[in-house]
């Protein structure tokens, strides 16, 4: 099953790893997970939503990134995904 | 005016979410040197959501693309141009791909609907470069030449020293150039960010034969240069005495007057002009 990743395991980065799935699937481990997780799941949904992305499994590896990093992030791997499937 | 020009890793949150707070003049977004080639693309996302999401005011902000010899040239130059950002830096730049790169950018700003034009610093890293250098900092996008120390000490197949000697020739073309068309001349960032002396006496340097500004990588070296790279107290005082004394010679019809007992002649009231042009605000 092909996948992709984007970003690090370093502070205020987050590591997002994508593959395809039969719905969207969003499992996310953070440090920050009691304060931030809805907040991190809300940035993934979004842009799934803007890419009009419906299936697909996303892993978010969180190291207290900002939104726009997450997004970043994900935008990336979703790319490197295209270019592999 | 530039004091400081800060290099910041385009694809590192963490250097990315604190550039704006150093206090540097201008920051240049690096998706050359500093990244990866596995990580181009990353560092163009990253980059792009970090400046859709911070307001940067008040400071150049430059992102230095990678080199048209790469496979991320084009990519770089379609997303800086939908970037919020004033100026292009250029490595290794020949005066033949400075007119290319003009050329691209008139057509990827018009697809954009670009408002303002891209600038462009081009790095003078190349020997062959110094040859052509005048041309190149006569081009009507560039605001400034960046000396590439390093770089320029390999293609001489030199080590660099802390005189810098063996790049001492390359200092005073760039600055000569800059000079000559009132371009910006921008020295090469000293490496051993844990040296400060060293930083100094290689600013001091630089300054006293024309520099007017210097690359940095590390935050800490961004007060000393501003320290050397800003005119003292005494001569923005000289300065503006210069200046008065000169409103008071028109205002009485003299042609010429003196300040301090010296006779004042056009250069010293240009010169006068460039220290108070140099203040920041």
């Amino acid at each position: 099953m092909p996948y992709a990743s984007a970003g690090t395991l370093s502070s205020n980065d987050c590591l997002i790893t994508v593959e395809p799935a039969d719905s969207l699937v969003i499992t996310i481990e953070s440090i920050v997970f009691d304060a931030f997780g809805d907040q991190i799941e809300r940035v993934i949904q979004d842009v799934c939503k803007q890419l009009k992305i419906k299936k697909m499994k996303v892993l978010v590896q969180d190291k207290g990134a900002l939104d726009y990093t997450i997004k970043a992030r994900l935008i990336t791997a979703i790319h490197r995904l295209e270019g592999k499937v | 005016m530039k004091r400081s020009l800060l290099f910041i890793p385009a694809n590192s949150p963490a250097m990315l979410q604190n550039a704006d707070i150093f206090g540097a003049d201008a920051l240049i977004f690096d998706f050359e040197d500093a990244i990866h080639p596995l990580e181009k693309d990353a560092a163009r996302d990253l980059l792009t959501h970090y400046l859709d999401r911070f307001k940067l005011n008040d400071m150049e902000l430059i992102v230095r693309i990678n080199d048209k010899t790469t496979p991320y040239y084009v990519d770089d130059l379609k997303r800086v141009v939908s970037l919020p950002v004033d100026t292009i830096m250029l490595p290794k730049t020949r005066y033949e791909d400075l007119i290319e790169l003009d050329t691209l950018l008139h057509k990827l700003e018009k697809q954009s609907k670009r408002e303002h034009p891209l600038s462009i610093i081009p790095i003078i890293e190349k020997a062959i470069s110094l040859f052509e250098v005048e041309k190149i900092a006569s081009h009507h996008r560039v605001t400034g030449l960046l000396l590439g120390g390093e770089d320029l000490a390999t293609d001489l197949e030199v080590e660099r020293s802390q005189e810098g000697t063996e790049i001492l020739l390359a200092r005073q073309m760039v600055i000569y150039a800059s000079k000559a068309y009132q371009k910006d001349a921008i020295d090469t960032p000293f490496t051993d960010v844990s040296d400060q002396e060293g930083l100094i006496k290689d600013a001091m340097f630089a300054k006293s034969l024309g520099m007017t500004a210097k690359a940095c990588i590390h935050p800490i070296q961004i007060d000393t240069i501003h320290d050397i790279f800003s005119p003292s107290e005494k001569q923005i005082a000289y300065a503006k005495r210069v200046l008065h004394a000169e409103q008071e010679a028109n205002d009485k019809g003299l042609g010429v007057f003196s300040v301090d007992g010296k006779m004042i002649d056009k250069p010293i009231i240009e010169r006068a002009k460039q220290v108070l042009k140099r203040v920041k605000p």
